[in-house]
C-alpha cells in the first residue's frame, strides 16, 4: 500500500513518499522515512519488501558515499542510476533477488540539469519527467500527465504535488496520513513542509 | 650487497628500497620517448618508434592505430589516449586492462570512466605486482591523456611502482632528461593545441636518436573536444598524416639521395 510520486521542474526535482510502516492490519509507524539522500545532490526513495528495502538502500548509499571519498567528485545522477540498477540487475539473477522499486531524484552540478529516475525490482529504468511507485501511481500519473509542466517553479510544482497527494488520501482504500517531501536543486537536499 | 634483496620483488633491501622496480625503471630508461603536453583546448602525446626496419610488414598500420595495435600509442576508450614506454610485451598487457577496466566502468555507470579513474585502476594492479604474487613489475610507463566532464582535459603519468601524478607536460623513456628540461622552458599554461603540437614535434625533433623526423619514427596522437557533440575526440595520426605534420612544422624528411646506378 506504498505510495511514491516524484516530479521535475525548473532547477529541483521534488520526491513524495508515504510515512506509514504497516504490517497486515496494524500500523507500527507513521512517521517512517522513506527517502534517501544519497549525495549532496541525489535523492532515492525506495517500496517493496519489508527488509528488502532498508537493506538495500542502506547498501546503495554507504557504497556511493565510498565512491565520493575515493574518487572526490560525487557520481553524477545519470551514472548513480545507471550502477544502482545494475545492482537490481546482478541481485535479480542471483539466489535471493532484493524485492525493492526505486524513484532516484538528482541535480546534475555539470550541466544544472534536474533528473528523475524510475527504477522496479527487475531492474528496469525510465528517465522520465514525472514518476509514480505503488498503487498511488494509478491515481497521480493521469492527474501528472494533465498538470506537470516541466518548466513550473517551485511553487507551481508543490501546487501539483498538492494536488497528487489530495487524490491519493481521497481515492485509496487506506489512509497513508502524511507525506514526506524532499527536493533536491542547485542547493543540495532539504526537505520541505507542505 | 643488493644482490640477496632483489631476486624477490615482495621484500624490502636492507636500506628500504625495492630493486625490482628501481631495475624495471631502467629498462624504461632505454626504450623509445613519448611525451605528453597538455593544452587548454586538449592533450598532445608523441613517441618515437623502436621497432623499424624495410622488412616490417605495416599494411595494417596503414589506416593508423585508431584503437588497433600502433606500437607506442593505443586508444584506451573514447575519452582516453594512452602512451607506452617499456617493455613492449608488458604494455600490451597493461592496455588490455585499461581497454576492459574502461568498458567494465561503462558497464556499470554508463559513463565514460574519468582519467584519472583509469590511471588509479592501472597503479592499483601494479602496485599488487610489487607486494604479493613473487612476480616481477610490469615494465611499463605510462602516459594517460584524457576528458573526462569533471576536470575536463587531464595528463597522468604511472610507473611500475604504482604511482601516478598528473602533469601539465611530461615525457617517459629514453632522454626523458632533456626533453623535460625543454618542456619545462618552453611551456606556457594557456598553450593551445596547435602550439602543443608543434612543441611536441621541435622537442620530439631534438631528442630522438635519429636526425631527421618522418612516420616510420614518429606516432602522433591529439585528443580534443568535438566543438559540435561536445564529445571527446581521439585521433591516432595515420602514418600519411604524421608525414603532413611534420612538413607543416618545417621538419620533414629530407629526399633520399638518388642512388649511384651500375654499370
Amino acid at each position: 500500500m506504498e505510495c511514491q510520486f516524484a516530479l521535475t521542474g525548473k532547477g529541483y526535482v521534488i520526491i513524495a513518499a508515504d510515512t506509514t510502516a504497516a504490517r497486515s492490519i496494524v500500523k507500527m509507524k507513521h512517521d517512517e522515512d522513506k527517502i534517501k539522500a544519497l549525495g549532496s545532490h541525489l535523492l532515492m526513495s525506495y517500496s517493496g519488501e519489508p527488509g528488502d528495502t532498508v537493506q538495500f538502500a542502506e547498501y546503495i548509499e554507504r557504497n556511493i558515499r565510498l565512491h565520493q571519498i575515493r574518487y572526490l567528485h560525487p557520481l553524477r545522477p545519470s551514472s548513480a542510476a545507471s550502477w544502482i540498477r545494475r545492482q537490481l540487475a546482478d541481485s535479480l539473477r542471483s539466489q535471493s533477488p532484493y524485492a525493492v522499486n526505486l524513484l532516484i531524484g538528482g541535480y546534475d552540478v555539470a550541466t544544472s540539469e534536474p533528473h528523475l529516475y524510475w527504477i522496479d525490482y527487475l531492474g528496469t529504468i525510465a528517465h522520465i519527467p514525472f514518476a509514480a511507485q505503488g498503487y498511488g501511481s494509478y491515481f497521480v500519473l493521469s492527474l501528472l500527465d494533465r498538470y506537470h509542466n516541466p518548466e513550473a517553479s517551485l511553487e507551481e510544482g508543490l501546487d501539483t504535488l498538492r494536488r497528487c497527494i489530495a487524490e491519493v488520501e481521497k481515492r485509496l482504500i487506506v489512509a497513508l496520513g502524511k507525506f514526506k517531501v524532499k527536493i533536491v536543486d542547485k542547493d543540495g537536499v532539504r526537505e520541505i513542509e507542505l | 650487497m643488493a644482490r640477496r634483496y632483489d631476486s624477490r620483488t615482495t621484500i624490502f633491501s636492507p636500506e628500504g628500497r625495492l630493486y625490482q622496480i628501481e631495475y624495471a625503471m631502467e629498462a624504461i630508461s632505454h626504450a623509445g620517448t613519448v611525451l605528453g603536453i597538455l593544452a587548454k583546448d586538449g592533450v598532445v602525446l608523441a613517441a618515437e618508434k623502436r621497432v623499424t626496419g624495410k622488412l616490417l610488414d605495416l599494411s595494417g598500420a596503414k589506416e593508423g592505430g585508431y584503437g588497433g595495435s600502433g606500437e607506442k600509442i593505443f586508444l584506451l576508450n573514447s575519452n582516453v589516449i594512452g602512451g607506452v614506454a617499456g617493455l613492449t610485451a608488458d604494455a600490451n598487457s597493461l592496455v588490455n586492462y585499461a581497454r576492459t577496466a574502461a568498458q567494465r566502468h561503462l558497464f556499470s555507470y554508463n559513463e565514460d570512466i574519468p582519467v584519472e579513474q583509469l590511471a588509479q585502476r592501472l597503479c592499483d594492479m601494479k602496485q599488487g605486482y610489487t607486494q604479493y604474487g613473487g612476480l616481477r613489475p610490469f615494465g611499463v610507463s605510462l602516459l594517460y591523456a584524457g576528458y573526462d566532464v569533471h576536470h575536463q582535459f587531464q595528463l597522468y603519468h604511472s610507473d611500475p611502482s604504482g604511482n601516478y601524478s598528473g602533469w601539465k607536460a611530461t615525457c617517459i623513456g629514453a632522454n626523458n632528461g632533456t626533453a623535460q628540461s625543454l618542456l619545462k622552458q618552453e611551456y606556457k599554461d594557456e598553450i593551445t593545441v596547435a602550439e602543443a603540437v608543434g612543441l611536441a614535434v621541435r622537442v620530439m625533433g631534438k631528442t630522438m636518436d635519429s636526425t631527421t623526423l618522418g612516420s616510420e619514427k614518429l606516432e602522433f596522437a591529439v585528443l580534443t573536444l568535438d566543438a559540435n557533440t561536445k564529445q571527446p575526440h581521439a585521433k591516432i595520426y595515420k602514418p600519411a598524416e604524421v608525414d603532413a605534420l611534420l612538413s607543416e612544422q618545417g621538419l620533414a624528411k629530407k629526399e633520399e639521395d638518388t642512388e649511384m646506378k651500375t654499370a
